[in-house]
This record gives C-alpha cells, structure tokens and sequence, in this order.
C-alpha cells in the first residue's frame, strides 16, 4: 500500500466535531490541519471513517452517508458501505 | 417482523440499472449516438459503480438539508449587514470576479451535465451526471443569491451575464467552459469531473474559501463550502470516470492520456486567475499561491498519479512547467489587472506595505527581484498625481485566451510566445502546452473568437479606448471598474466606517 497521504476535510462545526475525533481514535497515524472554517485530516496511505465510532461519541444513531452535509473536499480511492468510508491509495 | 431494509449496494443497483432497459424499438446506438465517435471502448457498462452509492432518494434529501442551512446564513448574514465585517472592500474584487467568471461557468457545466447525463448508455453514469447537473444550477443560484446583497451596497455585481459573453477576461473561463461542451461526452466529463475537479478545484474552494472566512465573508465561506460538499462527489466521479475507461480497454489510455494532458493546461492557465485572487486580492492571508500548488498540486496531484500508474497513465504532460510557474504567474498577472482594470467590472490596487512584506516572505526567490520593483515603480508614479493604466490590449493566447504576460520558465525577463501556422494564418500561443492543444485541433481552435481582436475590428459596440470599451460591458468608471482607492466602493466602505480608511495594516486577522 502507498504511505501517499489521503484526506478529508469538513466544515468547522458541532456536527462535524464527533466525526473528527472518531476519525482520530480510528486510525493512528492521521493528523489534524485546522484552517479558518475548516478541519482536515490526512493520513499516509489509507484512512477509515467508522460509523460505531461516531456513534459512541454522539449516543445516537448515524447515517454515515450523512457525512455529505458538512463534507469540503477528500483524496482517494472511496469504499463505502453501511459501516465504514474508506479512503486509500493503491500503489506506491 | 418488519421486513428488512435495504443495504447500500442493493438499493443503488437497484435505483440505477434496476431502473435501466435495453431498448427494442430503436437500437441503443441510435438512442445513445454520441458515445462512441471518441474511439472509448466500453465493454460492460455495468462496471460503472459510483463508490458514493448515492440514489435520488438520498440525494434530495442531503441537498434539502444543505439548502436549508444555506439559506439560513444567508438570511441572517443580510439582515445583520454582514458586508461591514468584511476584512476590506479590496476584498470585493475577488467576489465581482467570482460573480463574472465563475459562476456563469458553473451554469454552463450545468448545461454541460445536462447534455451528457443523456448521452452515456451506461445508467450508473447518467444518474451521476444528473446529479451533477442539479448541483451545478443550484450553485450558480446560491452564488447569484449571496452576491445579490453585496449588489446592493457595491459597484461591479450588476451585470455578470451582459459581461460573460463581451468581457475580455471573461473569455478565459467562456472558452474554457465551451471548449468541454463541445467535446464528446468522456472528453467532457474527464475534462470537468477530473482535470478541473479532481485535481484542480481544490485549489479554489480549500485554501480561497477557507482565505474568505478569514476575512469575515460569512455568505461566501458558506455558500463555497456548500459547493465544495457537492464538489466532493464530483471528484469521486472524475476518479471514477477515468479509471472506469481505463479498466474498459487498453486502447482508451492514449485517449485518456491526452484529455488528461489538455485539460490539466487548460485547467491550470484558468486558475492563474484563482491565483492571483489568493495573493493579492484578500487583504488577510491565508496561504500564498505557490503554497497551495505545493500541497494540492506536488503533494496531492503525485500521490493520485502514484495510483493511476497502474494503468499505465503518466503525470499531466508539461506539469513540471506549472510548478516552475508558480513563484511568478500572479505577480505578473496582478500587474495586468492594476494597469487594465479600467477596461473591467472591478477595482485593483497596489498592495499595502505590508502585503508587500508578505509576498517578499512567500516568494523570496522571484519577488524582490523581479516584481517588487515593478510596484515601487507604478508607486512612485502615485505619488507624483498619476496612474498607470495600459492604453492598449494584450496580445491574448489562441487557446486558454489568457492575456500573454507569461515569461520563459528559465529566463522571467522573456516574455514566453509560441506561434503556429495553420492554413495560412498564424496563432499565437502563450506556451507548449497551449500550442500542443491548438496543433491536435485546429479546426476547432482556429475559430475561437479573441476579444482583443473583435475590438479592434469595431466588434465592441465600436469603442476605441478602454472606458468605452467598459461602457460597452455596462460598467462604468470610477463606479465599477479603474483604482479602488479613487472608487465609489471605497468612499462608501470609509462612509460605512465613519470616514475612516480600515485598510489592515497585517496580514493576520
């Protein structure tokens, strides 16, 4: 797998927060670029957004499809199901 | 027991190709005549998977939800003036020339959309293709929303489509825009949804939007990130659009290759204009040009190529020429706009001090010695009771009709001009890449219509000089276009701000 970086970026918003450290908690290596207005997240080949990791941190159910609304930009091959949003690079 | 719902994957096979048929009345190349005269072959169009899984259903009900926060901000944004919390009225330029440039193209990508979400026989892309199409309308909307207060308090909003099809700079994203619709469909959608979205937007929404919020533009960071959250599916398509082609067959990747090639250019002389927005146009900083070509060009742009080698794609041909660019398009561009600004719907400046300290910081390499100097210049002209304005036109590239004021990659002192003979006539280029693309389709680039040249021939309602040039785009001097600091928006930003001059003195909020 490439250590290129993958990212995601969401809007600076309560909605958004829960998903930010969840993101965080899952995957080790990624790190946090905070601009006005904005919160990005890279990481070095692949990240997961897992959708029972945010939903421990915000009690309640979650559509990670959801996650459109306050979406602003990714790099990256995408899977989604149900349960997790992966992004990945494949090749060095 | 409540019967189950359905998962991701199923339901979208099933709102996509459960909803397609093969027709039997007419046969489907009849009905879909358009996508095969590019030379793609598409084996099996049931590969096409949208990695969002996104169906109509859900569709709606995200865009209802983005709508309504939208229009929420926007309300309260008017009703408490947000206009006065803005960092600067200098910052207005770069709204009038979102409003002229960009917005119009994101009602033509519409169009766009629109033209191939009918034309692929593939259902899972013309879904995708639909969708984009309502975003595209709904961003030329809610940007014509947002502006529409900034109209009322400030010159150069007022006829963005009246100027769209007269102004010379304006050409840039018209030509650019026209070029994709013209094309067959997976010219268009590589075009669009990949070398301008996937690898290149980001240069706009991500670092400009975020520089917007810094100067307290709250109808602009809104409106943009709203844009930007539809834009992200967008890209996901552009992705999956050229590696669909790319699995299909071998003999698409030289056809992919080369629409790759074109519109990285093509896309790339269009942002010089994004470019100059971020260095010189907001009076609070948020990164330089030539930073945000680090990161989403060298770093992003190599880790997506990375991954596309497998099929045997290579790097936008003449990449190498666009980082070397990138220490000395804007400053050279911003020079074009201080000394032709009477000729448009916006006001330029020259930078405060402090900006001036700023762009020595970014760009120390080229700055100082290149293009410092050059303000202190049209400065020292200031000071003794005038002012610089070119008096005549530029001479304008054939293809990306970007004004020429580009310099040889290894020599900043050269003006870079390429020519080409076609049929008898020659063409003037800006560069390689620009010649390359003309050279690959004459017919079609040979009738490009050049505003500099229409205006000399009486094309302009007949104007001569460049106000009356203006007054043909419907802007009026000292009003909408020429100095800023000897403008109605400043006079009336001092008003606002009880006679006193707020230009910032740093960069910093």
């Amino acid at each position: 797998m490439s250590r290129d970086k993958v990212f995601i970026a969401f809007q600076t918003n309560e909605d958004s927060r829960p998903i930010v450290e969840a993101i965080l908690e899952d995957n080790p290596e990624a790190t946090v670029d905070e601009q006005p207005a904005m919160v990005k997240i890279l990481a070095p080949g692949r990240l997961v957004v897992k959708r029972s990791t945010i939903e421990d941190k915000i009690g309640r159910d979650f559509v990670l499809q959801s996650i459109h609304i306050n979406l602003i930009s990714l790099a990256g091959n995408i899977t989604e199901d149900e349960d997790e949003f992966v992004l990945a690079w494949h090749q060095a | 027991m409540a019967e189950k719902k359905l998962g991701l994957k199923e339901k979208y096979q099933l709102m996509t190709r459960g909803l397609d048929w093969e027709t039997t009345y007419q046969p489907m190349d009849k009905v879909f005549p358009y996508d095969k005269y590019e030379g793609i072959k598409i084996k099996d169009w049931d590969k096409w998977e949208d990695p969002f899984r996104l169906t109509m259903d859900a569709y709606w009900k995200y865009q209802a939800e983005k709508e309504r926060k939208l229009y929420a901000i926007l309300d309260s944004f008017s009703q408490n003036n947000g206009q006065l919390n803005i960092s600067d009225a200098r910052y207005l330029t770069a709204l009038k020339i979102w409003m002229q440039g960009i917005t119009p193209a994101e009602y033509n990508s519409h169009r766009g959309f629109c033209m191939v979400g009918r034309q692929f026989r593939g259902a899972g892309a013309r879904v995708a293709c639909q969708m984009q199409a309502l975003d595209e309308l709904r961003h030329a909307q809610t940007q014509i929303h947002a502006f529409s207060h900034y109209n009322k308090h400030f010159g150069g909003f007022h006829q963005a489509m009246h100027m769209r099809d007269r102004a010379w700079y304006l050409s840039i994203p018209k030509s650019f825009f026209e070029d994709a619709m013209t094309a067959g469909p997976f010219e268009f959608v590589t075009s669009i949804s990949f070398a301008f979205e996937y690898v290149l937007t980001n240069l706009l929404f991500m670092p400009f939007v975020s520089g917007a919020a810094y100067n307290g533009d709250m109808a602009t960071t809104t409106f943009g990130f709203s844009a930007q959250s539809d834009e992200s599916r967008h890209m996901t398509l552009g992705l999956e659009v050229v590696k669909f082609v790319l699995e299909q067959h071998e003999d698409n990747v030289p056809i992919m290759q080369r629409y790759i090639d074109k519109w990285f250019w093509r896309g790339y002389r269009l942002l010089a204009l994004v470019g100059v927005m971020m260095d010189y146009m907001l009076p609070r900083k948020v990164m330089s040009w030539a930073e945000a070509w680090g990161i989403y060009w060298e770093e992003n742009g190599t880790a997506l190529f990375n991954d596309l080698a497998r099929y045997g794609i290579k790097p936008p041909k003449y990449h190498e020429i666009a980082t070397a660019e990138k220490n000395h398009i804007t400053h050279q561009a911003w020079a074009v706009f201080y000394t032709a600004c009477p000729a448009t719907g916006f006001h330029a400046w020259l930078p405060q001090e402090y900006e001036l300290d700023w762009l020595s910081e970014k760009y120390g390499s080229t700055f100082d010695r290149y293009y410092r100097p050059r303000f202190a210049e049209f400065a020292r002209i200031e000071r003794e009771g005038g002012r610089f304005y070119t008096n005549r036109l530029p001479l304008v590239c054939q293809t990306c009709q970007v004004p020429d004021f580009f310099t040889e990659v290894d020599n900043p002192m050269k003006q870079s001009i390429r020519q080409y003979e076609w049929q008898g006539m020659k063409y003037n280029f800006c560069s390689d890449g620009c010649r390359d693309i003309f050279a690959h389709e004459p017919e079609k680039f040979c009738q490009a219509y050049i505003p500099p040249q229409q205006i000399y021939q009486g094309n302009a309602g007949g104007a001569r000089t460049l106000p009356e040039y203006a007054a043909w785009l419907k802007c009026e001097f000292g009003k909408d276009s020429g100095e800023y600091y000897t403008s109605e928006d400043y006079a009336r930003w001092k008003a606002m701000h009880g006679g006193n001059d707020t230009t910032p003195s740093s960069a910093a909020a």
